[in-house]
C-alpha cells in the first residue's frame, strides 16, 4: 500500500467562486503531510471533503487503494478518518472519559459502562504519550489537555488518518513542542497526519511533505527537509515574501498612555486583572504577550471604555481617562483595532465607506445639522482604500460583508490610522490573514511607532510579539509576570513567562 | 426609493404572486373559477372611485403600524407591541375629541399629538426596559398590549360611555374627526380621510430618518451590530430606547387615523387586528418605508375587495384572509425566495 489517502483531482465549487480546482493530494501511511494556504486558499474546503461535509463536484477519493464515496462524518469514522477541530467540541461538565465515548456509549444492561471505558482511555493514553487522567473535568484541565482529549476521541474511534486544524493556533510554546511529541508518537505507532496550518516554522519542525495550494488550486507539493522556509511561503503567496519587519532604533519619547494599579472584574465576575500597571511611551511598540483568556481582552476593553475598573486610574497624555465614555476616549485620539474584526471591528451589513466612518460621521464635514454628507463620506471612503489599499470589486458602496478577511482588517487598519491618532491599540492585528496583508499590516503598525505614535500591541502568537515590539510585557493570569526589553530575551524565556514562571525561577 | 425596487422588491412580488397562486388552487378546490374570483376580488377593491377611496383608507392605518415595526425592526428590535399603541393612541385622540371643544383644524392637530404620544409612551416603556433591565421587547410589548386593552375596558365605559351600548364610546362630532367634506366627496362617498396624508408624511419623514440622518446612520447600525457600534462610541442604549418610541409613535398615529378617521367610536375589548398586520406588511414591504407603502395598499385592496368577491361568486371572503396568510407566509421564507433566484440567475447566465 503506497498511499494510505488518496484525493485525486479534487474540484469544488461553490456559488462565485472555485474553491477547490484539481486539487491531489496523496498521504503516504506514518507520515505527516502539511496542507499550507492562505486564509479562504480551500484548505478547509479539501479537508471538509475528505472528512465528508461537502461532496466534491468531481474528482475520486481513495482510501487504502479503494475508490470510496465519503457523503458524510460517519462514513468517514467508519473509514478510520478522524478530525481535531480548532474549535474543541466538548462538553464542559462531562469528566474526559464521558467526553471521549459520547455517540458510542458501551451499555451494561441499561446502566453506562463508563468503568471499562475508563480503563480503555487509560490505556491509550500511555500508549501515546497523552498523559490525561480519565477522570478529570474538561473544565478543569488546561487547554493543551483538552486538545489532548480531541486527539484522544479519535484514537478511541481507531482512526488510522489524522486531520489536525490549526491545532497550535490555542496553545503555549510549550505545549506546542509537546504536540509536537505526541504527534511523533501517533506516526511511531502507525498513524497518518495531515496537518492544516499556515505556520512555515511548525512544518518544518515536524511535516514530512508539505502541500501547498493557492487560490484553489494546487502550488505543488514538496519535500520539507529539503525546502526553505522562504521558498514555501513564497509558494503559498506567489511572490516573495519578508519575515523580519524592517525597525530602527528608535529613542521613546513621553509617557502617553498610563496604567496604574487597575483591577478589573472579567465577564465571570471575578479578578480578571489583578493590580495591572503599565506605560506605553510615544514610538515604541508595547506588546502583551500571553496565552488567550489570561486578561488580555480585560485589559484593552478597560483601556478602550467598555469595562469598568474595580480600583485604579488610567491615563492618556496625562489626562485621567478612567470614567470617560467610549466617544470622548476615541476624541481624545485613542485608536483601537479590535480582535474580532466581525464582531467588534466592523458593521458587516453596512456598506465600507459608512463603516470608514462609523467614528467620526457626526463630525463635520461628514455631517451637519444631524443630516449626513453622502458626497464627504464617500470621498474620504474612497482616499482612504486607496491609500490603505483596500480592494473592493464594486467600491466603497459595497458591503463589508462582501470583503476578503485581509480587506477588512485593512479597512479597519485604515479607518484608525487615518484618525491620526496618539495611541493605537491593536490586537490580534493580524489573526487569520495570508502572509502578504500581515507583512502589510506590521509595516503599517511600526510605521506609527516610527511617527512617534504610542502602539499598545496584544496578540497570541509569539512571533509577532517579538518581531514587532520594542518591550514585551507578559501576563498570565491577569497579572503582569514581567515586562521587558524586546531585545534581551529568548523566545524560550518569554514561554516561560507566558506559563507563569518568573524569570530567575525554573519551571 | 432604489431599495424598493432592488431584490426585495423582487422577493415581495414572488411571494405576492405565489399567495396568489395558492389561492387560485383554493378556488379551485371549493369548485370556483378562479379567475373571475380575482376579478371580482380586485374589481371589489379598486372598481370605483369609492372603492378606491375604501382602499386607500382600509391601508391607512396598516401603513402606520407597518411603519412603527419596520422602524423597530431596523434598529434590530422585534416590535409586537403595535396594536396596543394603535388602540391606546385611538383612545387619546377619542378622548380628546370626545372632551375638548375647538375649531376643527387646532382640535385635530390636538387629537393627532395626543394619539402619537399615547403611541410613543407605549413604546418608550418596552425600550427602557430593553435598555436598563434586559427584558425582552417581545415580551414587554405583548404586555403593553394587553395594559392597553384593559385601559380601554375601563376608561371608556367609565367616561365616555355610548349612548346606546356600554361596550363602545360616544361617536365623535364632525369636527372631532379627519373625515373631511372635500375628501370624502371626492372620493365618492367613501371612508378616505385625512389620515392618509399623514400616513404619506410619515412614511417620508421615516424614510428620510432611516436614510440620511445621523439618528438614522446610529439606529441602523445598532441592528446590524450592537457591539461594533458601541465599541464605535455609539450609544446603543439610547438608539433603542428612541427607536421603540418613534416606533410607538407611529403605531399611535395609526390608532388615530382608524378610531377617528375611518371608524367614528372605539370599542372595548377588541385589539385591533391591524397592529398584527403591521408585521406582516412590514414583512412584505422588506422592512423599508415605500416597501411599507406599497404591501399596506395591496393589502388594504384584498381587504376592501373580499365583501364584493363574496356577493358575486360563491367565494367566501375567508379566502381572501387565506391568501394574505399564504403571503405572509412566503415572505417570512423570503431566503428560500431570494436563494432560488440566485441559482435562477445563474442558470440563465451560465445558458448564455
Amino acid at each position: 500500500m503506497k498511499y494510505v489517502v488518496e484525493m485525486l483531482n479534487i474540484r469544488k465549487e461553490f456559488p462565485g467562486v472555485v474553491a477547490n480546482d484539481d486539487i491531489s493530494l496523496q498521504l503516504k501511511p506514518g507520515e505527516i503531510h502539511a496542507l499550507l494556504g492562505e486564509n479562504g486558499a480551500g484548505k478547509s474546503t479539501l479537508m471538509s471533503i475528505l472528512f465528508g461535509l461537502y461532496t466534491p463536484d468531481r474528482g475520486t477519493i481513495k482510501v487504502r487503494g479503494k475508490e470510496v464515496g465519503i457523503t458524510n462524518p460517519n462514513v468517514a469514522n467508519e473509514l478510520g478518518i478522524g478530525m481535531v477541530h480548532q474549535h474543541f467540541k466538548l462538553v464542559y461538565n462531562f469528566t474526559v472519559t464521558e467526553n471521549i465515548i459520547l455517540g458510542m456509549e458501551m451499555k451494561r444492561g441499561m446502566v453506562l459502562d463508563t468503568k471499562s471505558a475508563a480503563e480503555r482511555v487509560k490505556g491509550l493514553s500511555e500508549r501515546y504519550g497523552l498523559n490525561v487522567d480519565p477522570h478529570a473535568k474538561i473544565e478543569d484541565i488546561s487547554v493543551g489537555m483538552q486538545q489532548r482529549v480531541e486527539i484522544m476521541k479519535m484514537l478511541y474511534r481507531d482512526a488510522e488518518v489524522l486531520i489536525f486544524d490549526e491545532p497550535t493556533s490555542v496553545l503555549t510554546p510549550q505545549e506546542v513542542r509537546e504536540l509536537m511529541g505526541i504527534m511523533r508518537n501517533l506516526i511511531a505507532e502507525g498513524k497518518s497526519i495531515i496537518l492544516i496550518t499556515h505556520k512555515l516554522k511548525e512544518i518544518k519542525a515536524i511535516a514530512d511533505r508539505c502541500t501547498v495550494i493557492r487560490r484553489g488550486k494546487l502550488a505543488g507539493t514538496v519535500d520539507v527537509a529539503s525546502t526553505s522556509e522562504g521558498k514555501l511561503a513564497e509558494m503559498m503567496v506567489g511572490r516573495q515574501v519578508s519575515f523580519r519587519v524592517q525597525k530602527e532604533e528608535r529613542q521613546p519619547g513621553k509617557v502617553v498612555l498610563d496604567i496604574r494599579n487597575i483591577s478589573v472584574l472579567s465577564s465571570r465576575k471575578v479578578l480578571g486583572l489583578k493590580d495591572v500597571s503599565i506605560q506605553v511611551r510615544a514610538g515604541e511598540v508595547l506588546g502583551i504577550a500571553g496565552v488567550d483568556g489570561n486578561g488580555q481582552s480585560e485589559l484593552v476593553e478597560t483601556v478602550t471604555g467598555m469595562r469598568r475598573a474595580e480600583s485604579g486610574k488610567i491615563f492618556l497624555k496625562g489626562t485621567d481617562i478612567t470614567d470617560m465614555s467610549v466617544r470622548e476616549r476615541i476624541k481624545a485620539k485613542m485608536a483601537y483595532i479590535p480582535a474580532d474584526r466581525h464582531k467588534h471591528g466592523l458593521i458587516l451589513d453596512y456598506s465600507i465607506e459608512n463603516n470608514m466612518v462609523m467614528k467620526v460621521y457626526y463630525q463635520q464635514p461628514f455631517s451637519r445639522n444631524g443630516l449626513l454628507n453622502g458626497d464627504a463620506i464617500r470621498e474620504y471612503a474612497k482616499r482612504v482604500m486607496e491609500q490603505f489599499d483596500v480592494r473592493s470589486g464594486q467600491g466603497p458602496a459595497a458591503s463589508a460583508r462582501s470583503l476578503s478577511g485581509g480587506n477588512q482588517q485593512k479597512t479597519i487598519v485604515g479607518r484608525e490610522i487615518d484618525h491620526d491618532p496618539d495611541l493605537l491599540i491593536a490586537v490580534q492585528p493580524t489573526r487569520g490573514l495570508d502572509v502578504g496583508a500581515i507583512e502589510y499590516i506590521h509595516k503599517r503598525i511600526i510605521e506609527q511607532r516610527d511617527n512617534g505614535k504610542a502602539v499598545l500591541m496584544v496578540s497570541l502568537e509569539l512571533d509577532e510579539i517579538l518581531n514587532l515590539s520594542d518591550r514585551i510585557a507578559v501576563i498570565n493570569g491577569g497579572e503582569i509576570i514581567d515586562i521587558v526589553e524586546a531585545g534581551k530575551v529568548s523566545e524560550n524565556e518569554v514561554g516561560l513567562m507566558m506559563a507563569g514562571v518568573k524569570r530567575g525561577e525554573t519551571a | 426609493m432604489k431599495r424598493f425596487f432592488g431584490k426585495s422588491f423582487i422577493t415581495a412580488l414572488v411571494a405576492v404572486l405565489l399567495g396568489l397562486l395558492a389561492g387560485a388552487v383554493l378556488m379551485v378546490f371549493i369548485g370556483a373559477n378562479p379567475f373571475s374570483g380575482y376579478l371580482y376580488l380586485f374589481r371589489g377593491g379598486l372598481m370605483t372611485i369609492e372603492r378606491v377611496g375604501n382602499t386607500l383608507a382600509t391601508a391607512t392605518p396598516l401603513i402606520l403600524t407597518g411603519l412603527s415595526v419596520a422602524f423597530a425592526f431596523r434598529t434590530g428590535l422585534f416590535n409586537i407591541g403595535a396594536a396596543g399603541q394603535m388602540l391606546i393612541g385611538g383612545l387619546c385622540a377619542t378622548a380628546v375629541g370626545l372632551t375638548l371643544v375647538l375649531p376643527k383644524p387646532l382640535l385635530l392637530t390636538v387629537m393627532v399629538a395626543a394619539a402619537i404620544l399615547g403611541g410613543a409612551v407605549w413604546g418608550l416603556v418596552p425600550g427602557l426596559l430593553k435598555a436598563k433591565f434586559n427584558v425582552h421587547e417581545v415580551v414587554a410589548t405583548i404586555m403593553m398590549n394587553w395594559i392597553s386593552y384593559w385601559t380601554v375596558y375601563y376608561v371608556v365605559p367609565a367616561y365616555f360611555k355610548g349612548a346606546y351600548l356600554e361596550t363602545e364610546s360616544r361617536k365623535i362630532s364632525e369636527a372631532a374627526s379627519l373625515k373631511v367634506e372635500w375628501l370624502t366627496g371626492l372620493f365618492g362617498g367613501s371612508y378616505i380621510n385625512l389620515g392618509l396624508f399623514l400616513a404619506l408624511i410619515s412614511v417620508i419623514v421615516i424614510a428620510f430618518i432611516i436614510d440620511r440622518t445621523i439618528f438614522g446612520y446610529e439606529l441602523k447600525a445598532v441592528g446590524f451590530n450592537r457591539h461594533a457600534s458601541e465599541y464605535a462610541g455609539i450609544k446603543a442604549n439610547r438608539s433603542i430606547i428612541m427607536s421603540m418610541m418613534i416606533a410607538g409613535a407611529m403605531a399611535g398615529l395609526g390608532g388615530a387615523t382608524f378610531y377617528v378617521g375611518y371608524a367614528s367610536n372605539i370599542q372595548i375589548g377588541v385589539l385591533p387586528t391591524q397592529g398584527f398586520d403591521g408585521i406582516a406588511v412590514s414583512l412584505l414591504g422588506g422592512n423599508s418605508p415605500w416597501g411599507v407603502f406599497g404591501a399596506a395598499v395591496f393589502f388594504g385592496m384584498l381587504h376592501s375587495g373580499k365583501g364584493f368577491m363574496n356577493a358575486m361568486t360563491r367565494i367566501p371572503p375567508e379566502i381572501a384572509d387565506t391568501i394574505i396568510a399564504t403571503i405572509i407566509y412566503f415572505s417570512a421564507t423570503s431566503i428560500l425566495i431570494e436563494r432560488n433566484w440566485d441559482k435562477l440567475k445563474k442558470r440563465a447566465g451560465g445558458a448564455k
